[in-house]
C-alpha cells in the first residue's frame, strides 16, 4: 500500500516535470541551443499567477492563458531581436548568451517580487482512494500538465506551423529551401519554450511554494528530464518527466529525501554516456 | 603581437599584481588575489574550451572537489602546502578518469555532462554530511599571523600557481599537444583520420584543465577558512570563467588573463556602485559581449577601430 502512495506521488510529481521540460526539450531540439533561461521563464510564470491571484483576485486558470501569453511574447521577442544573431553558432556562445540574459530576469525578479516563498492556496481538500491519499490541488495540477503536453503534441502534429517546427528541427536547410522563413519559427519555436515554461510556472504555484531562488532547480530538472527521455520530442519528455518523478519518489523513500536528487542527476550522467538519445531514442521530432 | 610582447605583458601584469602589498592597502591586496585566482582557472578552462573547443563547464567541480580534499587534509593534520600539491593530484586523477567517460559526447551534450557533474558533487558533499560537514560546511585551520602576513601569504600562492598555469598553457600552445588540440578544435574527425590521437589528447588536455582548478581550491579553502556546497559547488562560478575567458579571447595565451582582469575590476565597480543590479548588469556585459565582440578583447584590431571611427567622422563632417 505504501508503495502505491510513493507511485502516484510519483507520477503527480512526473507529470509536472513533463510539463516543465517540455519547452526546454523543444528548444533544444529544434534551436540547438540550451536555454538558460528556462528556470526563470518557470518561476516568472508562477510569480504572475501568484500577484494576479493575489492583487486581484484572479483564478489561477483563468490567469494561465494570459500568463501563458505573456511568456510567449517575452520568448518570441528574445528569440527575434537577441538570440537569432548567433543561433548558429557553438553551444558556449548561445549559451553563455542565455544565461547573461539569464542573470537580468533573475535580477529584476529578485529585486522587484523578492526571493519570498509563495503560493498559490486553493484549499480544494483531498481524496482518498484505496489508500492512496491525494490533495486535489496536486491532482488538478497533474491533470493541467498533462492536457498542456498534450495539446503541444497536437499542435505539432496537426498544424500547419507545428508542421513547419518539426520540418526546421529535421533538417534547417532543407527547410528553408521548402520556403519556411526559419528566423521566425525560431522565434516562434522559443515562443513556445517561453510559454509552456510559464505554464508549468503556473501549474507549480498552486501546488508548492515558489521563488526565485528555484530557477537553478528548474533548470536541472529540465537537463535531467531531457536526457532521461530524449531529446526535442513531446513523448520523450513526458517519459523522461515521469520516470524522473516516480525515481525521485522511490529513491526518497528508500535513500531519504537528500538523495533523490543526487539520484536523478547520476541517472542522468550515466545515460548520457550510455544511450545518449535517452529512453525512447526517438532522433527525428514525431 | 608577437610571443615576446605577450610575455611581457604577463610579466608586467605579474609584477603589479604581486607588488599590491607595498603600494596599496588590504582592500586592494585581496583583489589582486582574486584576480590570480581566477586568472589561474580561466587559464586551466582555456586549455580544454579554448584550445580543444569543448564546452566544458565543470571548472566548479574539479574547483570544490579541491576546496574540500584540501581541506580535510589539513584538517586530518598535513602541512598546507602537501594538502594542496595532494587536493591537484587528487583533482587530476579524478579529471582523467571522469574525461576517459565524458569526452565521448560532444557539443550540447558534453556541456549537460560536465555541468551535471558540478551537480552531483554538489548534492554529494552537502549530503555526506559525516565526512564533509553537509551544509553546515567546514572550517580550515587558519595560517598564522595577522591580517597582513595571511594576505601576503596567499597573494605570493595564487600569483605563483597563475604563472606555473600560464607556463603550462605557454608550452601546450607552442608543443605538439596544442598542435593537436588545435585540430580537434577545427575537425575532430579530420584530426583522428590524420593520425591525432583524439581520445588522448583530450584527455590530457582536460586533466590539465582541471588539476590546477584543484590547486585553486585547495588555496582558496585555506585562504577564507571555511568553505560549503553551495559556495564551492557554484554553477555562477562554472559558467564564470568561460565568460571571462570568452571576454579576453579563448584559445588565446594572454586572453584569458585579459579578459580575468577586466572582468574583475568591472565587476568590482559594479558591486560597489549598484549593489541591487550588479546581476543583472553583469548579465547585459555578457549579452554585448556575446553579440558585439565575439572573438574577444584581443581580437581587436585597433587600426579597423580607428578607421571606422575616421569613416564615421567623416560622414558626419559631410553631412555638416
Amino acid at each position: 500500500m505504501q508503495y502505491l502512495q510513493v507511485l502516484a506521488n510519483g507520477i503527480v510529481l512526473g507529470a509536472l516535470y513533463a510539463c516543465l521540460a517540455v519547452g526546454f526539450s523543444l528548444v533544444w531540439g529544434v534551436l540547438n541551443v540550451i536555454n538558460m533561461l528556462h528556470g526563470s521563464f518557470i518561476i516568472l510564470g508562477g510569480y504572475l499567477t501568484f500577484f494576479a491571484w493575489q492583487n486581484f483576485g484572479i483564478h489561477p486558470l483563468l490567469a494561465l492563458p494570459f500568463v501563458a501569453a505573456i511568456l510567449y511574447g517575452i520568448g518570441y521577442v528574445t528569440q527575434l531581436l537577441v538570440i537569432n544573431r548567433v543561433v548558429s553558432q557553438p553551444v558556449l556562445t548561445t549559451l553563455t548568451l542565455t544565461f547573461g540574459l539569464d542573470l537580468i530576469l533573475y535580477n529584476y525578479m529578485t529585486v522587484f517580487y523578492t526571493a519570498t516563498p509563495r503560493r498559490v492556496t486553493l484549499d480544494l481538500g483531498h481524496v482518498e482512494l484505496g489508500g492512496i491519499f491525494m490533495p486535489v490541488d496536486r491532482l488538478f495540477g497533474m491533470v493541467l500538465a498533462l492536457a498542456l503536453t498534450g495539446m503541444l503534441y497536437v499542435l505539432l502534429r496537426g498544424s500547419r506551423i507545428g508542421r513547419a517546427i518539426v520540418a526546421v528541427r529535421m533538417d534547417g536547410a532543407a527547410a528553408a529551401l521548402m520556403g519556411i522563413r526559419i528566423n521566425r519559427i525560431y522565434a516562434i519555436t522559443f515562443g513556445i519554450g517561453a510559454l509552456m515554461a510559464g505554464a508549468a510556472g503556473a501549474i507549480f504555484s498552486m501546488v508548492f511554494p515558489i521563488t526565485s531562488n528555484l530557477t537553478g532547480d528548474f533548470l536541472g530538472k529540465a537537463f535531467v528530464v531531457c536526457v532521461i527521455g530524449g531529446l526535442g520530442s513531446v513523448p520523450g519528455a513526458l517519459v523522461g518527466g515521469l520516470a524522473l518523478g516516480i525515481i525521485e519518489s522511490f529513491a526518497g523513500q528508500f535513500f531519504g529525501p537528500q538523495h533523490a536528487l543526487t539520484v536523478g542527476f547520476l541517472l542522468m550522467l550515466v545515460l548520457l554516456v550510455v544511450k545518449p538519445t535517452g529512453l525512447t531514442g526517438i532522433k527525428g521530432y514525431e | 603581437m608577437t610571443p615576446t610582447t605577450r610575455y611581457l605583458i604577463f610579466a608586467l601584469w605579474v609584477i603589479v599584481l604581486a607588488s599590491t602589498p607595498l603600494w596599496a592597502g588590504n582592500y586592494f591586496v585581496r583583489m589582486a588575489i582574486t584576480i590570480a585566482m581566477f586568472s589561474a582557472l580561466t587559464l586551466s578552462w582555456n586549455l580544454i574550451g579554448g584550445f580543444t573547443g569543448y564546452p566544458s563547464l565543470s571548472t566548479a567541480a574539479f574547483f570544490g572537489l579541491g576546496c574540500y580534499v584540501g581541506a580535510l587534509s589539513q584538517r586530518a593534520g598535513v602541512p598546507m602546502i602537501l594538502a594542496w600539491v595532494a587536493a591537484t593530484v587528487f583533482v587530476a586523477v579524478l579529471a582523467a578518469v571522469f574525461g576517459a567517460i565524458i569526452l565521448r559526447l560532444r557539443g550540447h551534450y558534453f556541456a549537460i555532462g560536465s555541468i551535471g557533474l558540478v551537480e552531483v558533487l554538489r548534492l554529494v558533499t552537502s549530503s555526506w554530511g559525516s565526512l564533509t560537514g553537509g551544509g553546515d560546511g567546514l572550517n580550515v585551520p587558519l595560517v598564522q599571523g595577522g591580517p597582513n602576513v595571511v594576505a601576503q601569504t596567499f597573494l605570493a600562492a595564487m600569483v605563483t600557481i597563475m604563472v606555473i598555469v600560464f607556463v603550462v598553457t605557454v608550452l601546450v600552445d607552442r608543443g605538439r599537444l596544442g598542435f593537436g588540440l588545435r585540430c580537434i578544435q577545427q575537425n575532430e574527425d579530420a584530426a583522428d583520420m590524420v593520425g591525432v590521437d583524439t581520445t588522448r589528447y583530450k584527455v590530457i588536455a582536460y586533466t590539465l584543465s582541471a588539476m590546477f582548478c584543484g590547486t585553486v581550491g585547495a588555496a582558496y579553502a585555506s585562504w577564507t577558512g571555511y568553505i560549503d556546497p553551495t559556495d564551492t559547488f557554484s554553477i555562477l562560478m562554472t559558467i564564470k570563467v568561460p565568460v571571462m575567458c570568452l571576454l579576453g579571447g579563448a584559445g588565446t595565451v594572454l586572453g584569458p588573463v585579459v579578459g580575468t582582469g577586466v572582468y574583475m575590476i568591472l565587476e568590482e565597480i559594479l558591486w560597489a556602485n549598484f549593489l541591487d543590479y550588479n546581476r543583472a548588469i553583469l548579465g547585459a556585459v555578457t549579452v554585448l559581449l556575446i553579440l558585439f565582440l565575439p572573438g574577444g578583447l584581443l581580437r581587436i584590431s585597433y587600426k579597423t577601430v580607428l578607421a571606422q571611427l575616421a569613416a564615421r567622422f567623416n560622414r558626419l563632417g559631410a553631412a555638416a
